[in-house]
């Protein structure tokens, strides 16, 4: 039985982030033409990374949930960086 | 009756399904950037042979059916039923515009003779048939994954018709709904990476 008052996200909110993530897609496409060399594919996942937040944060309701599941969500995630860079450096002076 | 069950931990254990698709994606990401710190060029010359506009539109359509899943739930919360249905029937149909688009696209480079093993892609560099094997493997579970989550919301949407789902028992709605964010959130990573290399 869960009796906790749930936190309803209003309609308008959702269209907002829409627009966000949307926005932002079109900022990646017209950025990445640009040349600034391997700085791009930063910079594209630079904003890749914003909107992820955004989805975790507002659709997957991270932001409205009680401080245990972001604290686990934010673990995982710097797990799979380190793992990412260990073994990107790993390679890289091999 | 009282009718025991625990919502949090159905929705903890949703997300630590999600902590190993994270993993699973994650480990496919260090393949690709290793290989492409290794083949830069043939990378990107191959990035070229993809379609962007095909792929903003698919991010899109992934964008728009991630906001309908989202403002399903608010409706379930509120409910209304019809508006929740018609919600999920919209991602539904999103879901299958993509495998569409989808379609098309493999088909594409299919009849180029880019398939994996195919002789036209072996007869390329070692760094094209790494990238053409990346991009068909990476896509292919992402597509994968898509396919399950029709299967979800039909299951979902006959659950909620029946009124098996309502407004105090929506667990496999949100579930439901945890699950396609992931998939958007995995596209937002696998567009940039394959379809915008410059």
């Amino acid at each position: 039985m869960s009796e906790e008052k749930t936190h309803v996200v209003p309609y308008k909110v959702q269209l907002l982030v829409l627009a966000a993530l949307i926005g932002l897609t079109v900022v990646t496409v017209l950025v990445t033409r640009l040349e600034f060399g391997a700085l791009n594919t930063l910079v594209a996942m630079l904003i890749a990374g914003v909107k992820a937040i955004i989805v975790m944060a507002w659709y997957m309701h991270l932001k409205y949930e009680k401080r245990l599941l972001p604290m686990l969500v934010a673990g995982v995630i710097i797990i799979l960086l380190l793992v990412m860079f260990v073994t990107f450096f790993d390679y890289s002076y091999r | 009756m009282i009718e025991h069950r625990d919502d949090q931990g159905a929705k903890l254990g949703m997300w630590l399904f999600i902590f190993t698709e994270l993993l699973l994606f994650g480990m496919l990401f260090i393949v690709y950037a290793v290989y492409r710190s290794m083949h830069p060029e043939a990378f990107r010359v191959a990035g070229e042979e993809l379609d962007v506009t095909m792929g903003l539109i698919n991010t899109v359509i992934l964008l728009i059916s991630s906001a309908t899943v989202a403002m399903s739930i608010t409706a379930m919360q509120q409910g209304k039923k019809t508006l929740c249905l018609s919600l999920l029937g919209t991602t539904l149909f999103l879901a299958v515009v993509f495998m569409v688009n989808k379609y098309f696209e493999w088909g594409g480079k299919f009849e180029y003779g880019l398939i994996p093993g195919g002789e036209a892609l072996l007869e390329l560099g070692h760094g094209t048939i790494l990238f053409f094997g990346l991009y068909f493997f990476m896509t292919g579970v992402h597509a994968l994954h898509i396919l399950i989550g029709i299967g979800l919301f039909i299951y979902v949407m006959l659950k909620i018709d029946k009124d098996r789902i309502h407004q105090t028992d929506y667990i496999w709605l949100e579930n439901t709904g945890l699950y396609w964010h992931l998939v958007d959130l995995i596209w937002i990573f696998l567009f940039p990476l394959f379809y915008l290399i410059h």
